[in-house]
């Protein structure tokens, strides 16, 4: 009985460490941008306000409480502006999630079928890249796709093309630079659904007639769907919010709000907006994050 | 089990049907089928008839190539060489989905997505059979392994022993010419297997299926099976029935696999009339039956089964003119193992040698038990002992 009692303690902070976290690391900068988005833009420093002071009493308080209003979000709401921003963002991230599905799930299934030995070396493989800064990646990415770049160098030299095409600063470009960065991201836990999935199972399918389409929709694919639920929304979440590769290999006719945000909070210095669409996108994205959450419980109470 | 369910007629119903073979042919006919990876040569050369109804067992070690062979069978791997009739036509070449041919998997592979109705369902629905007769059918197979009530339960809700009704019943469902089982009690209990070996010869003989059963046990196979082949590094070592392969094993090895045997160097060989005098290593002189096939030349050894040896304190009474018949061995008692039904002795020759003999407790109390270092006679008959080379 003792012994339990000595390891009480540790265990009990080991429960409570995340919701620690949590409060630190979220909820209070959190509220700190929740607090802002309610308040007016000022020259000043920090450029809004009002600003809470404890020191001016009870009053002064009382005074900033009420000067908060909820007109940054309706000018949210009004503004074409946001509104395209957000729905660019949500198309972007859904296109590039499915062609993120469409090119991941071969890898992941080769690599998956692959002698054990050599599974190693495909994982090593798809990582690798990540040893490297992303900017330089993305600048490499700009490299190639520029008007003299490998790629149209390639087009041209096999007569596919006769003139160099323009990649830079079409939605083309951000396309294959989103698909290239988070594609791992895909990859790799759908490896790990399929790694773990019994190919006897794949062999029953087909000793009971299935031919080898059947095999992957009736049981390869269902099998592998938790896989497939976490590679969309790793995806997918990051994709909604990214800024830099719109940002370098996109034109700028449509933004997104990665981008709008910036804008605002760089260029017009507004910070109140740019917060407010801060949390609009936490909440909009607060739904897919949701669906994860629930998707991996599920996944650990199978795992049991 | 009843026998009011619907029998179902593999011939009439099975997909493929036409390829059905006439009566007294072979329904599968393996013709020199090998099968090499990398430079190992897992099935080696197998020849194999297998008649319409028939309940086999593929018998041997870890690693002999019983498995490889069944899923060539399946369609899982392809032959490198020979053919594999069924029905007369050549199949070794199609895909597993194209065959008439289902498996009960090791491990029962049940889909864990799916229900038991819907794992049952699943080849049926491929075999794009109408709604109604595939809930028919399901309900039928349902009955046939008594699992009503649990149709809606997932793989993972149910027991070991539920599982691989669900398995059976999958395999069943689409009532194959040819139903091929890997193991499919090693991951049962031991009373459970008991009861279920007695489930599958039932359900065999009453759907009049044919069955091919890849098995390690030896007890299994030969409880089970009408014919067993013994399979040794990819090749068949022999096919024949329970009873055969036991008393007539073909060669020393197979007498060593399948049971517990007494062996005895063969020395010296002389022959007597319809007898042979085999002088041996560990047990003298041993009086045999002339062999049916004649001995050959490799070194021989002199067998016989620990149940066939009898004990008794001074030694059998001879029937005038048979005493030379009698093989008769002193010793004394070495190591005794009690296992219920039977209590096996084993005994020091005085000639040097060891015997085993396998007595049953036919009184419950020990009044004829022989006790340690006992002074005993081993004795049996020329007809029990099998003569056999390595």
């Amino acid at each position: 009985m003792s012994g339990r009692r000595i390891f009480a303690r540790p265990a009990r902070f080991a429960a409570i460490a995340p919701y620690v976290w949590m409060v630190l690391f979220f909820l209070v900068p959190f509220g700190f941008v929740l607090k802002i988005s309610l308040s007016q833009t000022a020259i000043a420093q920090p450029p809004y306000e009002p600003l809470f002071d404890p020191t001016a009493g009870w009053e002064a308080l009382k005074a900033a409480f009420a000067a908060l209003s909820i007109d940054n979000f309706k000018l949210l709401a009004s503004d074409d502006l946001y509104v395209f921003a957000y729905v660019r963002s949500l198309t972007v991230a859904a296109t590039a999630t499915a062609l993120l599905l469409l090119i991941g799930y071969p890898i992941a299934y080769g690599m998956a079928r692959l002698p054990r030995r050599w599974q190693a070396v495909a994982m090593v493989l798809v990582i690798v890249p990540f040893w490297t800064s992303f900017l330089i990646r993305i600048y490499a990415w700009i490299n190639i796709l520029q008007h003299d770049g490998l790629l149209n160098q390639i087009l041209l030299a096999l007569h596919l093309v006769s003139r160099p095409v323009v990649w830079l600063s079409t939605d083309t470009a951000m396309y294959i630079g989103i698909v290239y960065s988070y594609l791992p991201f895909m990859i790799l836990p759908l490896y790990a659904t399929l790694a773990k999935m019994e190919p006897v199972l794949e062999e029953a399918a087909s000793d009971l007639g299935a031919p080898p389409w059947q095999v992957f929709w009736l049981v390869t694919f269902p099998l592998s769907l938790p896989g497939v639920g976490a590679g969309v929304l790793l995806c997918f979440i990051p994709i909604v919010g990214e800024f830099v590769i719109p940002d370098l290999l996109a034109g700028s006719n449509s933004l997104m709000i990665g981008q709008t945000l910036w804008l605002e909070f760089f260029t017009n210095k507004d910070w109140p907006v740019a917060s407010a669409a801060a949390i609009v996108l936490l909440v909009v994205l607060l739904v897919p994050l949701l669906l994860y959450e629930r998707l991996q419980k599920r996944q650990l109470e199978q795992g049991r | 089990m009843t026998d009011d369910l619907p029998r179902t007629d593999a011939a009439a119903d099975a997909v493929g049907a036409d390829a059905y073979p006439a009566a007294g042919q072979p329904l599968l006919r393996i013709e020199g089928v090998a099968k090499t990876f990398g430079t190992f040569r897992a099935v080696d050369g197998v020849s194999l008839d297998i008649k319409a109804g028939e309940f086999f067992a593929l018998l041997g070690p870890s690693g002999c190539g019983k498995t490889t062979l069944l899923r060539m069978l399946a369609g899982f791997e392809a032959p490198d060489e020979g053919r594999i009739l069924l029905g007369g036509k050549d199949i070794a070449q199609a895909l597993p989905h194209e065959r008439p041919i289902n498996m009960m998997f090791q491990n029962y592979a049940l889909f864990p997505h799916l229900s038991v109705r819907d794992n049952i369902a699943f080849g049926l629905k491929r075999a794009r059979l109408a709604r109604a007769d595939i809930a028919t059918r399901v309900a039928e197979m349902v009955a046939l392994v008594k699992l009503e009530g649990l149709e809606k339960r997932k793989p993972d809700q149910l027991s070991g022993g539920q599982r691989q009704r669900v398995a059976l019943a999958r395999a069943l469902a689409r009532r194959p010419q040819l139903l091929l089982l890997d193991e499919p009690l090693a991951a049962l209990d031991k009373k459970l297997r008991e009861n279920t070996q007695g489930e599958l010869m039932e359900l065999q003989r009453r759907l009049g299926m044919t069955f091919i059963i890849v098995t390690h046990d030896q007890e299994e196979a030969m409880t089970m099976a009408s014919r067993i082949g013994v399979m040794k590094a990819g090749k068949l070592a022999q096919v024949a029935s329970p009873r055969e392969l036991y008393e007539a094993p073909r060669s020393r090895w197979i007498a060593e696999f399948v049971g517990d045997i007494n062996l005895f160097e063969a020395e010296s060989k002389l022959r007597d009339g319809h007898r042979l005098v085999i002088g041996t290593s560990g047990a003298g002189a041993l009086v045999v039956a002339e062999p049916r096939e004649p001995v050959g030349a490799g070194k021989l050894s002199v067998a016989i089964r620990p149940e066939k040896v009898k004990l008794s304190r001074r030694g059998p009474v001879s029937e005038a003119g048979h005493e030379t018949a009698i093989n008769r061995l002193d010793g004394v008692i070495a190591d005794i193992c009690y296992l219920g039904g039977t209590t096996t002795y084993k005994v020091k020759l005085d000639t040097g040698g060891m015997v085993q003999a396998s007595v049953a407790n036919s009184a419950r109390l020990d009044v004829d038990a022989y006790s340690l270092n006992q002074h005993v006679v081993a004795w049996f008959t020329p007809d029990d002992c099998v003569v056999l080379t390595s």
